[in-house]
């Protein structure tokens, strides 16, 4: 266990969710926390807020979570997972405004480093337009 | 809102409306998400009702105010799209609102007002974006002036859908710019919005309920 910010990927697809995390750990290994989710309680494409929690605990320390998610109900979603976090872990995760993959990577690898969750934001949010 | 019912009963009626609509009309749902969505607003209503359904005894015997929170949750945890937590949050928001309060009909409007607010904040959205809102921001209008008035309740429940329905239309030559269909800019003009008609289905079902009440 290391004391990195941990990545959370959420994406209507599971598919689209395992390949991201498979890419980030192919670029970070093991020095970042990675969990991921995707599809909803059915199976079909969605995101699901009980699996997105579960994501956060499994990843969560002090350093804080970053969320990477793809569209509206998967933010939607994420958003409702973190207030149901306990209180005080709620200011330590964010949800990132970038793209999935490519915030993803961003976002692991600036974490990789060492850096804190702020900046592991802004990295990955700078593929924004 | 005063009526005849029973509250387990008047809870067991408005599961069963609410559900028996949006199976109805979950193909409606789809065609219209399928044009300005991606499709699933049908089948995630469909899966999120029918979990209540499920729930229907366990919610009946809570009061009123605790099983609208109790059935938001429902929703948050099973629809899988962006309803889900939109819908969750509106329910639950007008369960937190209405507990421990006397059930008179300044409550459901206090609400219902707590409910939209709290649509709103999780939407980060405002009537005139082509949402739910075109639908429950008339409705709330009509049902807050009603009561103010004293309006009896056969009149008031007419001018709740009259508000519905006139609010569901707005949404049609509406620009989206919230949500999925916002990726389509001025393709989204023309077509009525999901969420705006699946809102319109729950309040007129709801308000068949009461008027139920009303003429028995």
């Amino acid at each position: 266990m290391n004391n990195n910010v941990a990545i959370v990927i959420v994406s209507h697809s599971i598919d689209v969710a395992k390949g991201t995390a498979d890419m980030v750990r192919q670029m970070v290994g093991d020095e970042v926390r990675v969990a991921w989710c995707g599809g909803n309680p059915d199976g079909g494409l969605g995101t699901s807020m009980p699996d997105i929690k579960r994501c956060i605990e499994t990843v969560y320390g002090p350093r804080g979570v970053a969320v990477l998610v793809d569209l509206g109900g998967a933010e939607t979603n994420s958003e409702m997972a973190i207030e149901m976090l306990p209180g005080q872990w709620q200011q330590n995760v964010v949800i990132c405004n970038a793209p999935i993959v490519e915030g993803a990577v961003m976002a692991a690898t600036e974490a990789a480093g060492g850096s804190d969750l702020a900046k592991v934001r802004a990295t990955a949010e700078e593929l924004s337009p | 809102m005063r009526t005849a019912i029973a509250s387990t009963q008047l809870t067991t009626r408005l599961i069963e409306a609410t559900a028996a609509t949006i199976d109805a009309h979950v193909e409606l749902l789809t065609a219209l998400d399928q044009a300005i969505g991606d499709g699933d607003h049908g089948l995630n209503m469909k899966r999120g009702f029918a979990a209540i359904r499920e729930a229907e005894q366990e919610l009946a015997a809570l009061a009123p105010p605790e099983a609208l929170l109790k059935a938001g949750l429902i929703l948050v945890s099973k629809v899988g799209g962006a309803s889900g937590p939109l819908y969750g949050s509106l329910f639950m928001a007008m369960g937190k609102s209405g507990a421990g309060r006397t059930p008179d009909r300044a409550t459901v409007v206090a609400m219902l007002t707590d409910g939209v607010a709290a649509l709103k904040k999780r939407g980060k959205s405002e009537a005139g974006e082509k949402t739910m809102l075109e639908v429950l921001v008339p409705v709330l209008a009509a049902l807050s002036e009603g009561v103010t008035n004293d309006v009896p309740l056969a009149p008031l429940l007419d001018q709740v859908r009259q508000a519905a329905r006139g609010g569901l239309e707005t949404s049609r030559p509406m620009l989206a710019t919230k949500g999925r269909a916002s990726f389509l800019g001025e393709r989204s003009i023309g077509h009525l919005d999901p969420g705006a008609q699946s809102s319109y289905l729950l309040v007129d079902a709801i308000c068949n309920v009461f008027e139920e009440g009303v003429t028995q």
